[in-house]
């Protein structure tokens, strides 16, 4: 990948909002020429979507989880194949295969704790392979996507200085 | 006998008769205000990073609060070297030639005191840095300013250094990049001023507190040319590139005989730098790449983005090597550099700074600092295409 696209993607990841016009300025680009890479780039699937982060307040009427999930490999597969149909159910938003004492790591959303506690047990731990599953609600959050939910208190500096 | 109405004049001649910012009153405007969009502010916008205060508090806990050697510590000294060698180039002894000191500010004053005698002469390039003449006078010394212009886009010219040079010149005072123009040496311009400092066997101050921040790929330091590290002193600090102004933390490196001479003025005055910014410039220099790197992409896209916004109303500058800071040309608007910078301010409350804030040869120019956040930027690039138009 060129730079001016690595730069791109590397402003988009911290604003998608960011306009054509606003990219090529940082970068001493042409607005055309940020819009065909952008373009290029989404349809080589490098850039797979756009989201929004969110206060907590938009979100108090959802619950988060993470699913810790113990797995047993296949042949040839290893973990593919659990994980691509894990991912398919809509309540999972993020799955990570990692290393350590359980293999899956799942984010789970749903509108209740019964909701997610549901979708444990009727869907998940009653897979063939799932040798075991914990479940860790999300009490609080701090931090997501780089972004700080409580910022830091606005530190003095004199509007002018030599 | 004395007239006891008026009251005893304590001040010394030399001190009375410097003379305050000329835009002192709008220094204190501005800061008297609140809602101001200020692109005046000389430092970086950037909260420390994390890593370092974080361990200027375990530094705390640790109970190290007490004096270091006047050296300053040597494992920040031995840490000071090695940063030098790998990001300038240049080889030092921590033991002889490097000294921590309390910012830049510091180093060029006892730098100062330490090598000038009462009327030598010091070469210093202007627009500059506000602190150069006065702290050349009050060691008795005379400061010489040798006019840089815009189109060279600031940099020295070695006529006009060798214009203004004496028998009684001393030394060669630079700061590249540049505050107020960011202006930058390229391997040309640093190979002509070593040849001039040489030629007339001067000794090379070099200021490089801006280097790191620098959007153009660096040339070899000066003093890593043949011949000039035995006469060159180099002043930096982690002031700008780890954004950390209030920590006053800076060093000075060169020749053994001039650290030592430092040494001694640094020690009677100031004993050592404060233990705790030692503590943190450690752990910056060690740690902070990362974090210095981010900042400076990010002043490099803050940078472009002003820099082509000036130049598309009409206010002409040019793409600068370094700093954090454009200096545009105001002359076109029919004002001088106060009245832009005070009309500005009072419409649309924008505050930038008087180029003759920097001496007389900034008449023509303001300077913006894009050490602010891009919306702040982007807001008051808005409101002074507005103020020239007249909206």
């Amino acid at each position: 990948m060129n730079k001016l696209k690595k730069d791109i993607l590397a402003l988009l990841q911290t604003n998608a909002r960011l306009t054509e016009q606003e990219i090529a300025d940082r970068l001493q680009s042409q607005p055309e020429t940020v819009a065909a890479l952008i373009k290029e780039m989404e349809h080589d699937g490098l850039i797979l979507g756009y989201t929004v982060v969110v206060s907590p307040d938009v979100e108090k009427d959802q619950v988060r989880a993470i699913i810790e999930v113990q797995v047993q490999p296949e042949r040839d597969a290893g973990f593919d194949n659990f994980a691509r149909a894990l991912a398919k159910f809509p309540e999972v938003s993020a799955v990570h295969l990692v290393s350590g004492r359980y293999d899956l790591h799942l984010e789970v959303v749903g509108n209740s704790l019964q909701d997610v506690a549901a979708f444990v047990a009727s869907q998940l731990a009653c897979q063939d392979g799932v040798k075991s599953t914990a479940t860790l609600f999300l009490l609080k959050k701090y931090k997501e996507a780089g972004i700080e939910f409580e910022k830091e208190e606005k530190y003095e500096r004199l509007n002018f200085t030599p | 006998m004395k007239d006891s109405t008026s009251p005893h004049n304590w001040v010394a001649e030399h001190i009375a008769v410097l003379p305050k910012s000329g835009i002192r009153d709008f220094f204190e405007l501005v800061n008297s205000m609140t809602d101001v969009v200020s692109l005046g502010i000389g430092e970086p916008d950037f909260a420390t990073p994390w890593h370092i205060r974080e361990a200027t508090i375990y530094a705390l806990h640790r109970g190290f609060t007490h004096y270091t050697s006047n050296l300053g510590d040597l494992r920040l000294r031995k840490a000071i070297v090695n940063y030098a060698q790998q990001n300038f180039g240049v080889s030092y002894s921590p033991e002889t030639e490097c000294i921590v000191t309390v910012g830049v500010s510091e180093g060029l004053d006892i730098l100062m005191r330490s090598i000038l005698n009462p009327g030598d002469e010091v070469l210093y390039h202007e627009p500059c840095y506000v602190s150069y003449a006065p702290t050349i006078r009050m060691t008795h010394a005379v400061p010489v300013a040798v006019q840089t212009r815009e189109e060279k886009n600031f940099v020295l010219d070695i006529a006009d250094l060798e214009a203004k040079v004496t028998a009684r010149t001393k030394a060669l005072l630079l700061n590249y990049p540049n505050n107020p123009t960011g202006a930058g040496l390229t391997a040309a311009d640093k190979q002509a001023l070593a040849d001039f400092v040489q030629r007339h066997d001067l000794l090379l101050i070099s200021d490089e507190i801006y280097e790191e921040l620098s959007y153009v790929p660096r040339s070899a330091s000066i003093a890593a040319l043949p011949g000039m590290k035995e006469r060159t002193v180099v002043l930096n600090g982690m002031s700008k590139a780890f954004a950390m102004t209030g920590y006053r933390l800076g060093y000075a490196m060169g020749p053994a005989m001039i650290i030592d001479a430092m040494m001694k003025v640094h020690q009677y005055s100031m004993l050592c730098a404060p233990v705790l910014s030692q503590a943190a410039a450690l752990e910056a220099l060690r740690k902070g790449s990362v974090a210095r790197e981010s900042m400076r992409q990010e002043y490099e896209q803050r940078r472009n983005v002003i820099v082509k916004r000036l130049n598309e109303m009409g206010l002409r500058c040019f793409l600068p090597h370094g700093a954090f800071y454009v200096f545009p040309c105001i002359q076109g608007t029919g004002l001088n550099s106060y009245e832009f910078a005070m009309q500005l301010l009072q419409q649309k409350k924008v505050a930038v700074v008087p180029g003759t804030a920097f001496g007389p040869s900034g008449e023509g120019f303001v300077r913006c600092s894009y050490a602010a956040k891009m919306e702040d930027i982007e807001t008051a690039m808005s409101r002074m295409q507005e103020f020239l138009t007249g909206k």
